[in-house]
């Protein structure tokens, strides 16, 4: 923690935060939003709000499925990548994803949050993951406009987040960014080869332009005046900008990217507004953004099941490591006794060779 | 002999261009094999450890491949006839055990073999050179989990014996002789039983006692002849590629 208010309360020992020692809440809550007013990072064992911390897991954990329910609609295509060098860069990205699902997870456990009790909540459907992997990858372009439009929309929704105020969070997604950016660019430039491509490679790219244009606008949330958390987020620090405001800026980048990947954007009212100094565009179907979050849309059920199947089945083998772990936990203890009576100092014995700590290997 | 069997200036193959065909065949294929379960694994860190070691094996076998020809062309355009890939790696995903036992059959030969061939000479010894460092990460990966799941449960040591004695008869091709790899290949079936068989007897399990290749297993991947699922596999590789012939990507 560094803070200039060392007196801030540590609620480690207790995740509620409720009882606050010597410390009245309210000393505690005065502190808290002192350290929110001079940018500082609130850490794991320091007293937080309950809503904040409740928050900050839903939110987090919410972010980590949506890492791990987009590896889906990209994995789709791994086998079938038109080249090599294609289907290397589609397996590195799709690792990255999983990757990023651990940062995230982490960073919600430091909340006192558990991953398995996370994972059960995506998986019985309590707990949301972006919308956006809810549409399907139907041909190869798909995998270029999820790249640059997707993973464009994440970036500029979290590069802000690297300045939340809580500091795990924030740490995971600086790494998380310096991923995503590297996978935006690529996908930028797997489009741009079909975009200068055959006539039929071109179509397939403006096609996938066209299905994910407006799917990627809804990604940065509703607009401003509907948003119900927004208001306590900013405050807190924990969001940086406006829904709306993150889209505006999201539309301003895309439509010169969109000009020298000589592709159109499906709106018809898009256009550059001289006095805003901002471009004006069309209005989002927010009825279709409710129909997917609330199940409707087209691969909801399939992305959910296909996570769950995943789960299930790996049942035996997490069993199995958790077994064998046990067992190897028993052998190490049962030598180290043997070794103690042949060496009453114990502590420099030499024990078997230990193989695994039982987690799985990475 | 095929097109795609030439080597890029034309001519006859030689030794060198049949040997990076067929090791590069192997590492294409398995890497195909292990990009399936993207998604699928049965813990997060599964899917980052078999994305990992697919991208190890397909780098591989991009450089191999650059020493025959064309990677993409030999990849996208042969057909099953013409992959000479042994029928171990071309084996469907199966259940996680069925996965593991492949890997842990496949990659002590790969350790093994690349151990032997980093010491010679030339493009083969550079690329085993480099690749026996990843070997070594996949085949501790392979031995690991076969612990876990031959000394781990009733249901995972089940499993796991199953996998072990069902591509067993897949294991003798690895050590048939490849036109271009100087390999001591009696060395590399005794070094791998050893291997292989301390790991398993370390798992608590048995070493399978049947043949190690059937009537049509023996060496026949090495020839273009395969098992049937590997058509389909190839079939979902290529389409895209096949779709829109002479297109760059």
């Amino acid at each position: 923690m560094t803070t200039v208010l060392p007196e801030r309360g540590s609620g480690g020992e207790r995740p509620g935060g409720q009882e606050a020692g010597a410390l009245g809440v309210a000393d505690h809550l005065a502190m808290f939003d002192a350290a929110i007013a001079a940018d500082e990072r609130i850490e794991p064992r320091d007293w937080m709000p309950d809503k904040y911390r409740s928050g900050l897991i839903r939110q987090i954990a919410q972010h980590a499925h949506s890492e791990i329910i987009g590896m889906q609609p990209e994995a789709n295509w791994i086998t079938r990548a038109p080249s090599l060098r294609r289907k290397a860069i589609l397996i590195a990205k799709v690792q990255d994803e999983a990757g990023h699902g651990l940062y995230l997870y982490s960073a919600a456990e430091t909340l006192g949050a558990d991953r398995d009790d996370l994972l059960d909540k995506l998986h019985t459907g309590r707990q949301r993951y972006s919308s956006i992997f809810n549409y399907p990858t139907l041909t190869w372009a798909d995998v270029g406009a999820v790249g640059w439009l997707v993973d464009g929309a994440a970036i500029t929704n979290q590069v802000p987040l690297c300045r939340c105020s809580y500091g795990p969070y924030a740490r995971a997604m600086v790494r998380v960014c310096k991923e995503e950016s590297f996978h935006q660019r690529q996908g930028y430039e797997l489009l741009l080869a079909l975009s200068r491509g055959t006539p039929a490679q071109h179509a397939m790219a403006q096609d996938a332009v066209d299905r994910w244009w407006w799917p990627s606008l809804m990604m940065f949330g509703p607009p401003d005046a509907e948003s119900s958390h927004s208001a306590q987020s900013m405050a807190w620090k924990i969001k940086r900008h406006s829904n709306d405001e993150l889209r505006q800026r999201f539309v301003d980048i895309c439509v010169p990217q969109a000009e020298a990947l000589g592709l159109t954007l499906p709106d018809p009212d898009l256009r550059w507004n001289e006095e805003r100094g901002v471009h004006d565009f069309g209005a989002i179907d927010w009825s279709e953004f409710q129909e997917v979050l609330r199940g409707n849309g087209p691969c909801n059920e399939q992305r959910v099941t296909q996570r769950r199947t995943a789960h299930e089945n790996g049942a035996w083998v997490r069993e199995a490591a958790a077994a064998y772990a046990a067992k190897q936990a028993a052998r190490t203890a049962a030598d180290t006794t043997d070794a103690g009576a042949a060496h009453p100092a114990g502590a420099d014995s030499t024990g078997p060779e230990q193989h695994t700590e039982g987690g799985p290997a990475v | 002999m095929s097109a795609y069997e030439q080597p890029p200036g034309g001519g006859t193959p030689g030794p060198e261009h049949r040997a990076a065909l067929a090791l590069g065949d192997d590492a294409l294929v398995l890497a195909q094999r292990l990009g399936e379960w993207a998604g699928h694994a049965p813990v997060l860190e599964e899917d980052v450890a078999l994305s990992n070691i697919a991208l190890d094996l397909l780098g591989q076998a991009r450089t191999l491949l650059s020493l025959a020809g064309d990677e993409d062309e030999l990849a996208y355009l042969r057909e099953e006839r013409e992959f000479r890939n042994v029928q171990l790696v071309e084996q469907p995903n199966g259940d996680f055990a069925d996965t593991i036992a492949r890997q842990l059959y496949f990659s002590v030969h790969q350790e093994l073999l690349y151990g032997q061939l980093a010491g010679g000479r030339g493009e083969l010894a550079e690329l085993a050179a480099k690749a026996v460092k990843e070997t070594a990460y996949h085949r501790d990966h392979a031995e690991q989990w076969t612990l876990r799941l031959g000394d781990g449960t009733a249901e995972s040591r089940r499993r796991m014996q199953s996998a072990l004695d069902g591509l067993w008869r897949y294991t003798g091709e690895l050590f048939q002789p490849v036109e271009g790899v100087p390999a001591d290949w009696e060395a590399l079936a005794s070094g791998w039983r050893n291997v292989v068989g301390a790991v398993i007897e370390q798992a608590t399990l048995a070493v399978p006692e049947g043949p190690q290749s059937s009537a049509w297993s023996a060496g026949t991947g090495r020839q273009g002849v395969h098992t049937e699922a590997f058509g389909r596999m190839l079939a979902e590789m290529q389409h895209l590629h096949r779709s829109h012939p002479g297109a760059s990507w």
